[in-house]
């Protein structure tokens, strides 16, 4: 791996494993049947059943379960067709039940894999451990009183997916890869929205450092990291840490961190003597989660098709690139724009205006491709007045910008503006006199041998047909007339 | 197995449970004349018995995915010990 | 007396108008007016008026004809049941002031059949005990004395002992129970009255405060075996609301009350004729199984061996289960809060304050159980234990239709007597314990009295939720025993 620390006793490499926290899209609760819209007003979503009062029990909501299964499935992992909730004993205030309801001992998803791309090309394969479905916790706002913390209980027992990765992650980049890979995973499948600003996915870092061939040394969890960037950063910062530490002749203790983005350095968040005791046991509440083969068979055939198949289709289906596909895929959205330009059209032309004009002009009018002002459907439509010779590439451009401006159909803009391809010999030929005779001389040192003026002459008949003039017979008109 | 002072002083403090030093005492004897007795647990012999999770009467059921819940702020609020407008409160807490 | 009368009587009584609901009710608030400061059955009585009000509508259904199953019928409600908008303590100081906002399914079906609520019970707190005396408001005394010894106060059994005490002294015609390991059948057996626990997922536990989640259970606390199968018919039923609630249709449970038992097979469990069990329990069992084979059925003996491991494993998983079914009462959202400096100091005050020292100390034990280097020792360990234990009941029952045992190993004890040495009161537990664990229902009926003159109780074990045959067993034993006993404080005798 390239990705090394040079020490002063060597070089170290970083093995890292991520806990990704990924909010499960939802209408309502994992346990409860409170809302889980984002931004309600402070403790509006919140259910007897979320405040932990005496009496209340837990009832799981179909729908998370298969939001887990589905996203298993994505990440060609096993599916456990019986699994169990335990509960994971702690108090804080963000917890009502003075417990987690997780799963532990038998998680819903066994093992399974994501490969990733870097950026030189090169594919890994990045092992899954499980993911398990577990309640998210509150919110607590510290800034509102000097000497108290406030409780918004809106997202506490919100479901989430805690997706766990193999400590197969050797540098800071392949961990960007990994949850940049996921999170699109994740959004094709639609079980979470992969917002990391909201916090509806973050990830817990687990880093530790190793001379090539050793064994795994400790690894210290840095938690609750909100960006990729962080994420990125953190690993790094957090890695050179260690490797002091290692290198000073001291160890490193096992213990929970936290990233300081402003001081970019990790630190240490709970000390050893509160040490935390979880005491896990299955929750009497709810009785094992036992899923039929034939629910799980068909959750399979619903699922969308995902990034790495809809890529290799686009490179086969419409002859691009591997490069230009994986551009496509990156976001669904996206995939689903350029496969309406593109089918039944030139692919390659489609992918170029898609990736080209297309995103230039979606970022010059700050839209996304979800509010392009310019359809898919009209987009391809000029693809096709190129096709069948109404105008040309050069004209194409010009009926584009009028698009992205006026939001018009291509046919029209090109209507309205006369933009329409000459394709008439007698007026190309008309065009060729008026060049010649305005340009005699360079007439004469074309003759005398001077071949290169030939685009000089095309670009100036393309010009007194004001671009509308088909280039092929204007090429072919030319040759006829200097060489003929 | 039996439990020392500083066991149950743990254990005291991982359940939240502030006890005075007396009590400690006392709860610790409690504790290890309960345990001395379940120690005959020892005797059986459960090589490959499963252990019995809930009382495995039913399947989980699982509940259709819609809201029905919730918006009851008032009444939660209401039995609480202390709050400060929408919001339940507790004494600082430093992360 | 209106207050002596029997769930089935009084109804009848209403449905001819022999005497109206609000009769009725009144009679109840004056015998709790006049007994409950002496036994302190009740934590909290409704008002008269709530009370009566809801006495005149019962007596307007009747009118109208549309009386349902427990129409008009005062009775006592466990204090560990949440009643919307009636204080609900669970006998802790930690929800002493503790209104909830919402009913609990199995209250909630009781009003639907058109019970009248006269109050909320005591109990042990959070259900944790078998005497009633660790209650924060106080110990429930039972209205029964040994003969000759009018001044020495005994237990009514627990947890559920404030709605034994209540039904067997008439300041409720019958009473909601829950039992965990015996906190309905073991407080019957001791008042002389009949407490029925249900199969596991029978009745809701949706509402009713939690001890240990895969052991409580809701059942009725009655005077007769048909009024048990009556009042369970109001109580049980699916919820959607409790995961492990059964979907399994209600039977008419009353009328399984009278029916023949002849040819059924009774089990008598030979590991339950435990040593040193005493002359006058022992005896009161020949007479029962006397009293059956009379009835037609077939008694045989069958073999439960892990019995004695019953008792160890519980008072492994009923701690551990309560020491995080417990841990909501933080002082944040609801209940006692006592105020400190930093949050861990306020969970810490508070819970040492509104906690009694014995669920302070099965919090502490469960926390033990189930801490990292102990779990397997201990819970996983109990846990198979439970299997074993749910196999020697599955086992028994390819033979046999229902067990017979005592109920308890001993009659009520004195206030105070066992109380030093915790493993001596578990001991009491030690009959009921094992069907809790194995989920299966479990029926107490008074039959006769000891020497002291307190009263005795057999057991009446069945088959997952077959109720009906336990019953129809539990009616034969009822009707051979002919138990008519009256306590000595009892809301007819002449005050
Ligand atoms: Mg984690
Ligand atoms: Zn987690």
């Amino acid at each position: 791996m390239s990705y090394v620390i040079e020490g002063q006793t060597g070089l170290w490499e970083i093995v890292v494993g991520l806990e990704v926290h990924a909010q499960v899209i939802s209408h309502s609760k994992l346990f409860s049947g409170a809302s889980t819209t984002f931004g309600g007003d402070p403790n509006t979503q919140v259910s007897l059943v979320d405040a932990a009062f005496p009496g209340m029990l837990p009832v799981i909501n179909h729908t998370c379960v298969a939001q887990a299964i589905r996203t298993g499935l994505g990440l060609n992992a096993q599916i456990n067709l019986t699994s169990r909730f335990d509960r994971k004993n702690y108090f804080y205030a963000d917890l009502p039940q003075g417990y987690q309801i997780s799963q532990f001992e038998h998680p819903i998803v066994g093992t399974g894999t994501i490969s990733i791309e870097l950026a030189n090309g090169e594919t890994r394969s990045i092992g899954i451990t499980r993911l398990h479905l577990e309640q998210d916790a509150g919110k607590l706002l510290h800034d509102q009183d000097p000497t108290k913390s406030f409780v918004d209980l809106n997202r506490a027992g919100v479901a989430l997916m805690e997706i766990v990765s193999e400590p197969d992650i050797r540098a800071p980049e392949e961990a960007g890869a990994y949850l940049r890979k996921l999170r699109q995973i994740l959004r094709y499948l639609g079980t979470c929205d992969g917002n990391m600003e909201e916090g509806s996915m973050r990830a817990d870092v687990n880093v530790s450092v190793r001379k090539a061939g050793e064994p795994f040394r400790t690894r210290c969890e840095i938690k609750n990291v909100n960006s990729i960037r962080f994420v990125m950063q953190a690993i790094e910062a957090e890695a050179a840490r260690q490797v002091e530490i290692w290198e000073n002749g001291g160890t490193v203790d096992q213990e929970t961190r936290l990233f300081d983005h402003t001081k970019g350095e990790t630190r240490t968040m709970r000390s050893k003597e509160d040490a935390h005791d979880y005491r896990y046991f299955p929750d009497p509440d709810l009785l094992p989660l036992v899923l039929e083969q034939d629910w799980v068979d068909s959750l399979r055939a619903a699922l969308p098709e995902l990034p790495d198949a809809k890529r290799a289709r686009f490179q086969q289906e419409y002859g691009i690139t591997f490069y230009d596909a994986g551009v496509l895929v990156a976001e669904q959205a996206v995939a689903d724009y350029y496969e309406t330009v593109a089918r039944g059209r030139d692919g390659k032309l489609a992918v170029s205006w898609v990736t080209g004009d297309l995103f230039a002009a979606l970022n010059r009018t700050s839209n996304t491709i979800e509010t392009s002002p310019v359809s898919a459907a009209s987009l391809g439509k000029m693809l096709d007045l190129i096709a069948d010779g109404t105008i040309n590439g050069k004209i194409a451009k010009e009926v584009f910008e009028d698009m992205v401006e006026t939001g018009e159909a291509p046919e029209a803009i090109v209507e309205r503006k006369g933009l329409r391809q000459v394709t008439d010999t007698g007026a190309i030929d008309a065009a060729i006199t008026s060049v010649l005779d305005k340009n005699a001389d360079k007439l004469a040192e074309y003759r005398s041998g001077k071949d290169k003026l030939f685009g000089f002459f095309v670009g100036q008949v393309m010009k007194e047909t004001k671009g509308k003039a088909n280039p092929a017979l204007v090429n072919e008109a030319l040759q006829a007339r200097l060489n003929g | 197995m039996s439990l020392d002072l500083a066991t149950t002083r743990r254990i005291a403090k991982l359940a939240r449970i502030g006890l005075e030093d007396a009590e400690l005492e006392a709860t610790t004897l409690k504790l290890n004349t309960i345990l001395g007795w379940i120690d005959q647990l020892a005797e059986v012999n459960v090589d490959g018995v499963p252990p019995m999770v809930g009382t495995e009467t039913e399947a989980l059921r699982q509940r259709e995915d819609v809201v029905t819940d919730g918006n009851c702020r008032d009444a939660l609020l209401a039995c609480a010990p202390e709050t400060a407008g929408p919001f339940y409160t507790v004494p600082k807490v430093v992360e | 007396m209106l207050t002596g009368l029997t769930l089935t009587e009084a109804r009848a009584g209403l449905a001819a108008r022999t005497f109206s609901a609000r009769e009725l009710a009144k009679a109840h608030l004056d015998a709790i007016a006049r007994l409950n400061p002496t036994l302190n059955a009740y934590i909290t009585v409704l008002p008269e008026e709530t009370v009566l009000a809801q006495a005149d509508a019962a007596d307007a259904r009747y009118a109208a004809g549309t009386a349902g199953l427990m129409d008009g019928l005062p009775i006592g409600i466990k204090d560990l049941f949440c009643t919307k908008d009636v204080r609900t303590t669970a006998a802790s100081a930690i929800l002493a002031e503790f209104v909830p906002p919402y009913e609990s399914t199995v209250t909630a079906k009781l009003l639907k059949e058109g019970a009248v609520f006269l109050g909320k019970t005591n109990l042990d707190e959070f259900a944790m005990g078998s005497a009633n005396t660790s209650s924060a408001f106080g110990a429930t005394t039972s209205p029964w004395r040994r003969t000759g010894e009018p001044d020495v106060a005994l237990v009514p059994g627990g947890s559920s002992g404030g709605s034994s005490a209540a039904v067997a002294a008439g300041l409720a015609l019958a009473a909601t129970g829950t039992d965990t390991g015996g906190s309905i059948r073991q407080p019957a057996a001791y008042c002389g009255i009949v407490g029925l626990k249900p199969t596991y997922g029978r009745c809701s536990r949706w509402g009713v405060i939690a001890y240990a989640s895969s052991l409580d259970q809701a059942g009725p606390m009655t005077r007769s075996v048909a009024d048990a199968g009556l009042m369970l018919e109001a109580m049980a039923g699916f919820d959607e609301r409790d995961s492990t609630s059964s979907s399994r249709p209600v039977p008419a449970f009353h009328k399984a009350v009278g029916k023949s038992v002849k040819g059924l097979k009774v089990g008598i469990p030979t590991e339950y004729r435990a040593p040193g069990l005493p002359e006058d329990v022992l005896a009161m069992w020949e007479q029962g199984i006397a009293w059956l084979r009379e009835a037609g059925c077939e008694v045989v003996d069958v073999s439960l061996p892990h019995t004695r491991y019953g008792l160890t494993s519980y008072y492994i998983i009923a701690p551990a289960e309560c020491s995080s079914n417990l841990a909501r009462y933080d002082g944040i959202r609801f209940g006692k809060r006592v105020d400190a400096p930093s949050l861990d100091a306020v969970y810490e005050a508070s819970r040492a304050a509104g906690f009694g020292a014995e669920v302070r100390s099965r919090i502490l034990m469960g926390t033990y159980v189930l801490s990292a280097g102990y779990y397997d020792a201990y819970y996983l360990k109990a846990q198979k234990v439970r299997t074993l234990i749910r196999r020697d009941f599955e086992q028994a029952f390819e033979n046999v239709d229902v067990l017979l045992t005592p109920t308890a190993p001993s009659a009520a004890f004195a206030q105070g007597e066992n109380q030093n040495d915790p493993v001596q009161m578990y001991l009491n537990d030690i009959f009921t314990v094992p069907a809790s664990l194995a989920g299966i229902p479990g029926l107490s009926v008074p039959v006769g009295l000891n020497n002291a003159g307190l009263p005795l109780g057999l057991q009446v074990l069945g088959r997952h939720f077959d109720e009906e045959t336990v019953l129809s067993v539990g009616g034969a034993l009822e009707a051979a025993a002919g138990f008519a006993h009256r306590p000595t404080l009892h809301a007819g005798a002449g005050a």
